[in-house]
């Protein structure tokens, strides 16, 4: 098993053809992942890079069958982007692409409540279960097949997370970004909740950051319903408040939205907190040793 | 991106939203020519506020009422150029470049009214409370209840009705119901349509005669919308930033400036953050905070070299890229060529790892230049730290 993705999810590329949809898409197929072909208005009809390409998502769905979709639009086209996919029925979205504005995010976020899909992002790296299938960004030859499900806001902290780990031996059932903006659409909660109900996994990686309330909202998820042990880490530890760090929703404001505010809530609800980001890979070696000892 | 009082009142105006008389002066004979303006059209006072981009300014003496022509000059002439202290300015204060001079009003109750995106809800939020004048956060921490909350339909506006509710709830009498309604909306479409990611009115204000005003307004935009309003992104001042944030920018750097000693270069906001951590972790205080984003390239890189090494702050260096994108040899070809150009003087610990990992180790090696390579980030903050005190 593994969560949203697999050998069977048949992915289309919104954005195909443009240099970051081209280069992905590439390195998707070249994981083994299932690229069936891509959207370009206007450019449908032709082939790139031996994809087919369509002018509309409905198109692409309707003749490949695609039921996933990655999106590498450019942030001002983004949101409608992601409609588009909701709209012609595709089941799992992943919005790659960073600097959507805000209120095209509310418009979009509020179509998707109309739609079946999941959305995943935006401004994230994708999702991954290796061995089986990624979509998104991130370097596949780090990951290893395994037990460890991971959830993230960030990019790079996440590989950093997942090298610790296939290091040490320990392999990944899936790991999701989760993507750094202040309205995403998929949150810490749903993923827990995925891989609660995954057997493939035995544990979870639980990386935050500063901003907003999501991880005080997964730890009271995790203190009523998680079965399998949580590893957290919360960057920003040393952040400024009142500044944007990077990414749009990695901000303290009013006060709100600190690490230390959100390690409390954590640690209320038994995740074993890392201090330090090096730690990670030695604290799930510690948690998978104690559910083995139980 | 943030802008003045007096730019926000100015776009507020035009959407309806009523605003004490006014003009912005940066000089002694402007200051004195607006408040003219303002006693000659009937106003018993004039309020000399300094424009900085930080609230607060009251208490740290940036607002004084002048109840003459002369008065008005001469508080002018003190607060332009002084350098204002506020909760929000840090020790080091900001210096006043301009004022904005406005009428006094018969004041008889400071309400608040903002605006902000509910991350939770995932929608606008419009709010209003009686506490007006004070901390809105302080408010939301100690009263919660004393906030009034109306949500946003996403595609409608801040209805008509959702305004009558606030303004009743807010105890205003019905003679000013209809002008509340008028303001409130026009604020939330002024929202709307400059695709801000806040407005605050703090205090807005009920006059004695029975008229409302914004007292005082903040506007801060959403930058990632910025591209479609290229009005209002003249409203810049870039004289309220960090120099070294204003040249970071011009490369699509991410760059914040902090008080530690150690520059760190990282790809990746939440690495970029969690390298800060560790160097704190390992004893030693981060100098910044700069990520060169996925798809950094050799110049980007020197840029950011360039910026790190202005900083006068900074003994030794950290960089920390997790190669995914931006590969590995790409960011050491960068790196070397930064050095080169910079001619570096400074301790370099690097840290590197992901993709094309070998060719960039090889290249650093290869260009003679005397980096201290670390294996994990534990090892690179331990040695970077350990470089900054030698």
């Amino acid at each position: 098993m593994s969560i949203l993705v697999d050998k069977s999810t048949r992915v289309i590329v919104q954005g195909l053809t443009g240099r970051e949809g081209t280069f992905h898409a590439k390195a998707c197929a070249e994981y083994g992942t299932k690229i069936v072909g891509g959207v370009t208005p206007g450019k449908g009809g032709t082939t790139h890079e031996g994809f087919p390409v369509f002018n509309t998502v409905q198109e692409a769905v309707d003749k490949t069958g695609a039921d996933a979709s990655v999106i590498f639009v450019p942030p001002p086209f983004a949101a409608d982007a992601i409609m588009e996919a909701a709209d012609a029925e595709i089941e799992l979205i992943i919005c790659i692409t960073e600097g959507i504005p805000v209120l095209d995010m509310v418009r979009a976020w509020e179509f998707l409540q109309t739609r079946r899909a999941r959305l995943i992002g935006p401004n994230c790296p994708g999702i991954i279960s290796p061995g089986k299938c990624k979509i998104g960004i991130m370097p596949g030859h780090i990951h290893r097949e395994g037990p460890i499900g991971i959830v993230s806001r960030s990019g790079t902290l996440t590989y950093e997370a997942v090298h610790q780990l296939t290091t040490r031996g320990i392999g990944q059932s899936t790991a999701i970004g989760i993507g750094g903006d202040p309205i995403i659409g998929t949150n810490f909660t749903d993923a827990l909740d995925l891989f609660n109900r995954d057997p493939q996994t035995e544990a979870v990686v639980m990386i935050g950051e500063i901003g907003g309330n999501a991880e005080e909202a997964a730890a009271e998820f995790v203190k009523a319903r998680m079965k399998k042990p949580v590893i957290g880490f919360i960057a920003g530890q040393t952040a400024p408040p009142g500044r944007r760090m990077g990414h749009a929703g990695a901000i303290i404001s009013g006060g709100h939205g600190t690490a230390e505010e959100k390690i409390k809530a954590m640690q209320a609800a038994e995740i074993r907190m890392c201090k330090s980001p090096a730690d990670i890979g030695e604290t799930v070696v510690a948690a998978l040793g104690a559910k083995a000892i139980a | 991106m943030k802008i003045h009082e007096y730019q926000a009142k100015a776009i507020l105006k035009k959407y309806g939203v009523a605003v004490p008389r006014g003009e912005m002066a940066e000089s002694r004979d402007e200051a004195e020519a607006a408040a003219k303006k303002l006693f000659d059209a009937g106003a018993s006072g004039v309020v000399v506020k300094a424009q900085i981009h930080a609230g607060g300014r009251g208490k740290g003496g940036g607002v004084k009422i002048a109840k003459s022509l002369e008065e008005a000059a001469d508080l002018a002439t003190k607060i332009l150029g002084m350098t204002l202290v506020t909760h929000q300015t840090g020790p080091e204060g900001r210096v006043v470049r301009r004022l904005l001079i406005e009428e006094t009003l018969p004041i008889e109750k400071e309400l608040y009214l903002g605006v902000v995106i509910d991350r939770g809800e995932a929608k606008p939020v419009f709010m209003a409370s009686q506490a007006g004048g004070m901390e809105i956060e302080e408010v939301a921490a100690e009263n919660p209840e004393a906030i009034l909350k109306e949500y946003i339909t996403p595609g409608m506006g801040l209805e008509a009705f959702q305004a009558r509710k606030l303004a009743f709830r807010l105890g205003l009498k019905p003679p000013q119901i209809n002008q509340a309604v008028q303001f409130m909306t026009g604020l939330y479409t002024a929202f709307q349509q400059t695709d801000s990611s806040l407005m605050e009115i703090n205090p807005f204000v009920t006059c004695t005669e029975g008229r409302l005003f914004a007292l005082d307004a903040k506007i801060n935009f959403d930058d990632n919308a910025l591209s479609r309003h290229p009005e209002l992104k003249e409203l810049r001042d870039v004289t309220e930033e960090d120099p070294l944030e204003v040249e970071a920018s011009k490369y699509s750097l991410n760059y914040i400036k902090l008080d530690g000693n150690v520059g760190c270069m990282v790809n990746g906001a939440g690495l970029a953050m969690a390298t800060m951590d560790i160097i704190k972790y390992a004893g030693g205080m981060p100098a910044n905070f700069l990520d060169v984003g996925g798809g950094a390239n050799a110049e980007q890189v020197t840029h950011a070299f360039e910026i790190l090494l202005s900083d006068q702050n900074v003994k030794a260096v950290l960089i920390n890229i997790f190669g995914g994108i931006l590969r590995v040899d790409t960011l050491a070809r960068g790196v070397v060529e930064a050095a080169n150009k910079t001619r570096i003087q400074l301790p370099v610990v690097l840290r590197l790892e992901g993709t094309n990992v070998e060719q960039g180790r090889e290249i650093l090696k290869e260009s003679g230049l005397n980096f201290i390579v670390a294996e994990t980030m534990k090892d690179a903050a331990e040695k970077v730290v350990a470089a900054a005190r030698s």
